[in-house]
C-alpha cells in the first residue's frame, strides 16, 4: 500500500522498531549521515547501515546487502533508502525477498516501477519523504525549529 | 490525530500550542531560560551539528518563541518559521539569507518608509544594490533585471497609498528570471490574504501590528513555503559549502528546509536579533483572536472610509475597499475578506488643515503604528516616510496632505464622532482646544 498521509506515516512509525538505512554513509556532510545519526542516536528505533562500502558507521556494523543483514538480524520493519531512483529496483527485489514490511524512498528517491512493484508485493511504501522529518512531526523535533507540524490536539500525551 | 485540515479560527488557537507534556499547561508556557540543559554530550553534539531538533540557547530558538513560530507558519500556510526582534530586523535577515556584498534586489516603490532607508542606505553601504520599481511597469521591471538579482520585494498592501500587489503576476515574474518573491503581508495579515497560495516564495510581517493587536509588543516574522529551489549558481550562500558549518550544504542536506534552515542557524545566530520568550507569549494571545479582531477592523474601516468619501472636507479617501481605489478590482480578488484597516484621505485644506485636525482628535491616538486595537492617526510625510525625497515620497503614494488613519476596534459611532469634530475645527480656524 502507498502511504501518503501523515496519519499513515505516524502509524507505520508507531508499529515499526528496526530500520535498515541503504546507502548510509559515514560523511558527516551527506543527508544519508545526518539521517543515520538523528535515528541512531534518538534511541526509537534500532537502525542499521547497509553500504557495502563500510564496516562500520559510528561503531555501529554495516551490512553489504539486505540479505545479509537479515541473514543475522531478521527482516526489517522499513527499509529506508538513499540510492540514485535509476537503481533502486535491486533494492525492492531484496526487501521483497528478506521480507521487509516497509520501503522508505527518501527525497527525490522516486521510481515509479519500483513502488509499483514494491506495492505488489503487499509491501507498505512512502515516497519522496524524509523519515526523519517525520519522526520529528510526531515527536516534537519540528515544533522546536518553529517548523509547520500541522500536529492539532488538546491531548496531554500528545498525538495519538 | 487525524487527517482533518482545521479551520483558520481553529489553527489561531490551536497550532504550535498542544498541551505541555510535562505539566498539563494548557496556555502556552513562557520559557524564560537563556539556555538549555543537554541530555548528554552525543546529544549536545548532534544539536550543534544541526541533525538533530533542540534548544541550545535562546538567541536562536525558544520553546515559546517556537510555538509562536510554528501558529505563524500555520497561519500563512508555510513550511515553517523564524521570529525575530522586529519587521525591520525579520526583513533585513532574509536579505542577508540571500544576498552579498555586489549582489542587488529588487524592491517595490510603494512600501513602507523605513523599508525604503534600510535598502537603499544600510543596505547601499553594504554594498547590497537595491532598485525601486513602480509594479505596474513591467518594461522598467525588466529593465531593473541583473544577473546577481536576488530577490523581488513587495508589500500585499502598500504603506500608505493602499496599492494591490498583483501576486500571481509578481511570482511569475520573479520565478522566470530565478528569484523569489518575497511579501511583506503586515497590512493584510493572514486572516485577510495568505500571499503563499498565490505564489509567494517568502512571506515577512512586522507582529507588531495585526498580529499581535493590543500595541503592546514588538516583533517580526519570516514564514517560508519551502518551494522555491535554491540549488542554482545565482544562490551560492545556500548551494556551496558554508564556512560557518564545516562546509555543509545547506540546499543538499535540508531540501525544502534550506532557506529556513539558514535564515536560523547562520543568520539568526550570528545578528541576534531574536525575539523574547515573553513577547513571543504576548504576540501568541494576539493571535488567538486575530479572525475576531480582524472582521471588526475591516467592518469598521469600510464604515469610516465611506463616511469620509462622502464627506464636503474630505478630497480624497484612498482605501482598497471603495470602488473609487484604483485597485478595488484586485482587493476583491487578492483580499476577499477585506483589505485591512489602513487608509489615508486627503482633508481640505491640506497640510496645515491635517494638522489642526490631528490636533483635534480627543479618541483617535496620535502615533506611528498602527493594528492596534485603538485608532491611530499619523501624518505620513512628516513623521513615517518623512526620511524620504520628494520624487520618493510621490513614488510612495504619499502626499503632502495625506493623513493616515489604522481603524481600531472601538465603537463605529464613536470613531466617527470624534473625525466629526475634528473635522469641523480644522476648519474653524481655531486652535484645538483639548
Amino acid at each position: 500500500m502507498i502511504l501518503t498521509r501523515p496519519s499513515e506515516y505516524r502509524d507505520l512509525l508507531a508499529r515499526s522498531k528496526s530500520i535498515a538505512m541503504v546507502g548510509a554513509s559515514s560523511d558527516p556532510l551527506r543527508p544519508s549521515y545526518t539521517v543515520f545519526s538523528f535515528v541512531r542516536t534518538g534511541g526509537l528505533f534500532s537502525v542499521v547501515p547497509i553500504n557495502p562500502k563500510l564496516d562500520e558507521i559510528d561503531g555501529l556494523r554495516a551490512y553489504p546487502s539486505l540479505v545479509q543483514y537479515a541473514e543475522a538480524l531478521g527482516a526489517p520493519d522499513i527499509v529506508d533508502v538513499f540510492r540514485n531512483p535509476a537503481s533502486v529496483l535491486p533494492v525492492v527485489d531484496e526487501s521483497i525477498a528478506v521480507g521487509a514490511k516497509a520501503i522508505w524512498f527518501q527525497y527525490g528517491v522516486i521510481n515509479e516501477e519500483a513502488i509499483a512493484r514494491a506495492d505488489a508485493a503487499g509491501i507498505d511504501v512512502v515516497v519522496d519523504r524524509c523519515i526523519k522529518v517525520e519522526i520529528a512531526r510526531f515527536h516534537g523535533g519540528l515544533a522546536t525549529a518553529g517548523l509547520n507540524s500541522g500536529v492539532i490536539t488538546s491531548r496531554r500525551s500528545g498525538v495519538r | 490525530m487525524n487527517d482533518r485540515t482545521f479551520g483558520f479560527a481553529t489553527r489561531a488557537i490551536h497550532a504550535g500550542t498542544p498541551p505541555d507534556p510535562v505539566t498539563g499547561a494548557r496556555a502556552a508556557p513562557i520559557y524564560q531560560s537563556s539556555a538549555f540543559v543537554f541530555g548528554s554530550t552525543e546529544e549536545a553534539a548532534e544539536l550543534f551539528a544541526l541533525r538533530g531538533y533542540g534548544h541550545i540557547y535562546s538567541r536562536i530558538s525558544n520553546p515559546t518563541v517556537a510555538s509562536f513560530e510554528e501558529r505563524m507558519a500555520s497561519l500563512e500556510g508555510g513550511l515553517g518559521a523564524v521570529a525575530f526582534s522586529s519587521g525591520l530586523a525579520a526583513q533585513l535577515a532574509i536579505v542577508l539569507a540571500l544576498a552579498r556584498n555586489g549582489d542587488h534586489i529588487l524592491c517595490s516603490q510603494s512600501v513602507y518608509g523605513g523599508t525604503i532607508t534600510q535598502f537603499s542606505i544600510t543596505l547601499e553601504r553594504m554594498g547590497i544594490a537595491v532598485t525601486f520599481v513602480p509594479l505596474d511597469d513591467p518594461n522598467a521591471m525588466r529593465a531593473a533585471l541583473r544577473p546577481e538579482t536576488k530577490m523581488l520585494f513587495v508589500e500585499t498592501i502598500g504603506n500608505p497609498s493602499g496599492s494591490i500587489a498583483d501576486l500571481k503576476e509578481l511570482a511569475a515574474f520573479a520565478h522566470d528570471n530565478g528569484f523569489p518573491l518575497v511579501v511583506d503581508n503586515t497590512f493584510a495579515s493572514p486572516y485577510c490574504c495568505r500571499p503563499i497560495e498565490f505564489g509567494a516564495d517568502i512571506v515577512v510581517a512586522s507582529a507588531t501590528k495585526f498580529i499581535c493587536g493590543h500595541g503592546t509588543t514588538v516583533g517580526g516574522i519570516v514564514v517560508d513555503a519551502g518551494r522555491f529551489d535554491y540549488g542554482s549558481a545565482r544562490f551560492p550562500l545556500l548551494s556551496e559549502p558554508s564556512r560557518g558549518y564545516h562546509g555543509k550544504i545547506f540546499t543538499e542536506t535540508f531540501g525544502e528546509y534550506a532557506f529556513l534552515m539558514r535564515l536560523r542557524a547562520e543568520i539568526l545566530r550570528d545578528v541576534g536579533a531574536q525575539l523574547g520568550a515573553h513577547d513571543a507569549w504576548l504576540l501568541l494571545q494576539g493571535l488567538e483572536t486575530l479572525p475576531l479582531r480582524m472582521e471588526r477592523h475591516v467592518a469598521n474601516a469600510q464604515a469610516i472610509a465611506q463616511h469620509l468619501e462622502r464627506h464636503p472636507d474630505v478630497v480624497w479617501v484612498r482605501y482598497p475597499g471603495l470602488p473609487s481605489h484604483p485597485d478595488h478590482a484586485r482587493a476583491a480578488r487578492y483580499l476577499p475578506r477585506g483589505a485591512g484597516s489602513v487608509f489615508t484621505f486627503g482633508i481640505r485644506g491640506g497640510r496645515d488643515a491635517g494638522r489642526r485636525f490631528i490636533d483635534a482628535l480627543e479618541l483617535w491616538s496620535h502615533l506611528a503604528n498602527v493594528g492596534d486595537a485603538k485608532s491611530l492617526v499619523i501624518h505620513p510625510a512628516s513623521t513615517t516616510h518623512s526620511q524620504l525625497n520628494d520624487q520618493e515620497m510621490l513614488a510612495a503614494g504619499v502626499a503632502p496632505e495625506a493623513i493616515r488613519l489604522s481603524v481600531g476596534l472601538e465603537d463605529r459611532e464613536d470613531l466617527l464622532w470624534d473625525l466629526e469634530r475634528a473635522l469641523a475645527q480644522a476648519h474653524s480656524g481655531e486652535a484645538a482646544s483639548r
